[in-house]
């Protein structure tokens, strides 16, 4: 309790309701707009807001409900609209974050995690360096996963509509490690292992997102998938997933050297059912030779 | 400084400009005299240099062109068609013969076929013309595509022109050729309002009339707080989910705010030369909803 206590950074930025005056005096819920300055430029928004990080967007209940419901549509309707998914994620995710991020403050890695606010992209992301650690670690397995699904570890969606910052933080955490959750649970990227996935997401890190994904993703697979997702992945993902430590509190860019059989028997996690992959294992080893021969040759003259 | 995520290009972030306001004594005196030549104007809620607001509402409107009709009908409710029916059933064109008319802003096209219509079914005129011109060649492509499923496609009826509202250019515009001038949701995007109408002026012939539908200002305090709530809160994030685009939105919602209120523009329509009624809603203007739009006119003499 004493190290949450000290941890623990107190960061709402919302001025007290009761400073700021109203058009009749009473007390009443509407807002009241305001042209006020911010770090972004002037901007007309409630008074009692103003944004906490580059990129906030404060929203009021309202504002929240609107951009929940829609986002929701827009993302059954376009499932290409990934800021839609993002923004899905954010207004519903309610007090699932902060409980994560208690999770996070329980563990030591969680905590220096939160200290260190690490970001995963194609900057701190060093490909060539990963493919040259031995066979078996993490880091090897995360190239070898990039290689065979044809995806780079680029620029999430920024988070948007997350009031407290840590919070925000939480949620781009989450949206970054994602493709650090397909490695270790060897799953590709196609739809049904993508759904696969936010099962287990969800026995484990219990965010709305991963839930409305989860019921509502099935209906645009196929009968014989679905039929397989149900039968095989789900029972798997809710076993797994709900068993395993919160993979929210791992330090991956710490483990690149670690034995992924280790991790996985650290972390309690089993294989899924095989999978249906895009690209087979040798040629994506071959891949990552070639790279690695690229890079060499590359590096005499840097 | 674009920002591109995936296919949606977003509004460039703009610098925030080095010119101290009027009200600030820090600078040193000379520093102040260079600062005070540079002109400044409003984009929304920001200040901008006044170079910079041409690109940056054009960059606008590449942004929200293939869009745009969807927009308006879901920002609006559809409501916007009313608006512009009685717009141009107000202004009868056709009634007195055949007229050739300017829509100016008018890229998509919304105006220009009503006109079109309205002239073909009330008074049996295949005569009557009209030149869209809009600065954006993107909106203008929209307008040219949705002309072509109309009658109008390939006929003398209908011409598409970019061009700048402030200075059409006499070349293709000449003094004293237009019987009607039409700006619809337009000029609150221009840099200067003035310079638009001093234009207008210019190409319209003697007896001709001016015309702008633009939204306004809100007299009653219950349905203005009502319309700014539904404003800032709802069109931003109806523009984030059909559109993919926030800042876009905002700075229309914003560039509402900061048009002037109807009497001060109908001073600025008869201090560009023309006549109007008198300063009341009614007279020099009409409201249309409460003030949520209004319809200017001015007769040049």
């Amino acid at each position: 309790m004493l190290t949450r206590t000290i941890c623990r950074r107190n960061l709402t930025l919302r001025a007290p309701s009761s400073t700021f005056t109203r058009a009749w005096g009473a007390t009443t819920r509407l807002p009241i707009w305001t042209v006020e300055g911010s770090e972004a430029g002037p901007r007309a928004r409630p008074m009692h807001t103003k944004p906490a990080y580059q990129g906030h967007i404060p929203l009021n209940w309202f504002e929240n409900t609107l951009l929940a419901a829609g986002s929701a549509i827009m993302s059954l309707v376009d499932p290409r609209r990934g800021d839609m998914i993002a923004a899905l994620g954010e207004t519903t995710a309610g007090p699932s974050l902060s409980r994560l991020r208690d999770l996070m403050l329980e563990s030591p890695e969680g905590r220096m995690i939160l200290r260190e606010r690490p970001r995963v992209n194609s900057e701190t992301i060093n490909m060539d360096e990963l493919a040259s650690y031995p066979e078996g670690s993490f880091g090897r397995a995360y190239v070898t996963w990039l290689e065979r699904c044809g995806v780079t570890p680029d620029t999430r969606e920024p988070v948007h509509y997350i009031d407290d910052p840590e919070l925000a933080y939480v949620m781009q955490r989450y949206r970054e490690c994602h493709d650090f959750y397909h490695c270790i649970c060897n799953l590709p990227v196609n739809v049904e292992s993508e759904l696969a996935l936010k099962y287990f997401e969800f026995a484990n890190l219990g965010l709305p997102m991963t839930a409305i994904a989860a019921l509502f993703g099935p209906l645009r697979l196929s009968e014989k998938r679905r039929s397989r997702l149900f039968s095989e992945y789900v029972p798997w993902a809710l076993k797994c997933g709900g068993t395993a430590h919160s993979l929210i509190t791992v330090y991956w860019e710490r483990r690149w050297e670690q034995n992924v059989e280790d991790i996985k028997k650290e972390l309690g996690i089993w294989d899924p059912p095989e999978a249906r992959w895009s690209r087979p294992l040798i040629e994506a080893k071959a891949l990552a030779e070639r790279r690695r021969q690229a890079s060499l040759s590359r590096s005499p003259s840097d | 400084m674009q920002r591109l995520h995936s296919n949606i290009v977003r509004l460039p972030r703009v610098c925030r400009p080095a010119i101290a306001r009027c009200n600030h004594t820090q600078a040193s005196p000379q520093r102040n005299t260079l600062e005070s030549e540079k002109k400044t104007t409003s984009f929304g809620y920001k200040t901008v240099p006044e170079d910079m607001k041409e690109s940056l509402v054009r960059n606008v409107f590449d942004s929200v062109a293939s869009r745009y009709d969807l927009m308006n009908d879901v920002t609006s409710m559809g409501v916007h068609r009313l608006w512009k029916d009685s717009f141009v059933s107000s202004l009868k064109p056709g009634k007195k013969g055949p007229l050739k008319c300017i829509d100016v802003a008018g890229g998509t096209g919304d105006i220009a076929l009503r006109i079109l219509d309205h002239a073909k079914d009330n008074y049996y005129d295949r005569e009557t013309t009209v030149d869209v011109v809009d600065i954006n060649a993107q909106m203008l492509k929209e307008g040219f595509k949705r002309f072509k499923l109309t009658m109008y496609h390939n006929t003398p009826q209908i011409a598409f022109h970019e061009a700048n509202a402030q200075d059409l250019g006499s070349e293709k515009f000449s003094d004293n050729s237009y019987d009607l001038y039409t700006i619809a949701f337009g000029i609150r995007n221009c840099t200067s309002i003035p310079d638009v109408l001093k234009e207008a002026y210019r190409v319209l012939k003697p007896g001709g009339t001016f015309a702008c539908l633009e939204f306004s200002k809100i007299e009653n305090p219950v349905l203005s707080t009502l319309y700014d709530t539904y404003s800032f809160s709802a069109i931003p994030i109806l523009g984030s989910i059909f559109a993919g685009d926030r800042e876009s939105y905002q700075y229309l919602v914003e560039s509402i705010r900061k048009f002037p209120p109807q009497p001060e523009f109908a001073q600025m329509i008869r201090d560009a030369g023309f006549s109007t009624g008198p300063n009341v809603d009614g007279g020099a203007w009409a409201d249309m909803w409460g003030g949520i739009a209004s319809v200017h006119k001015g007769v040049k003499l």
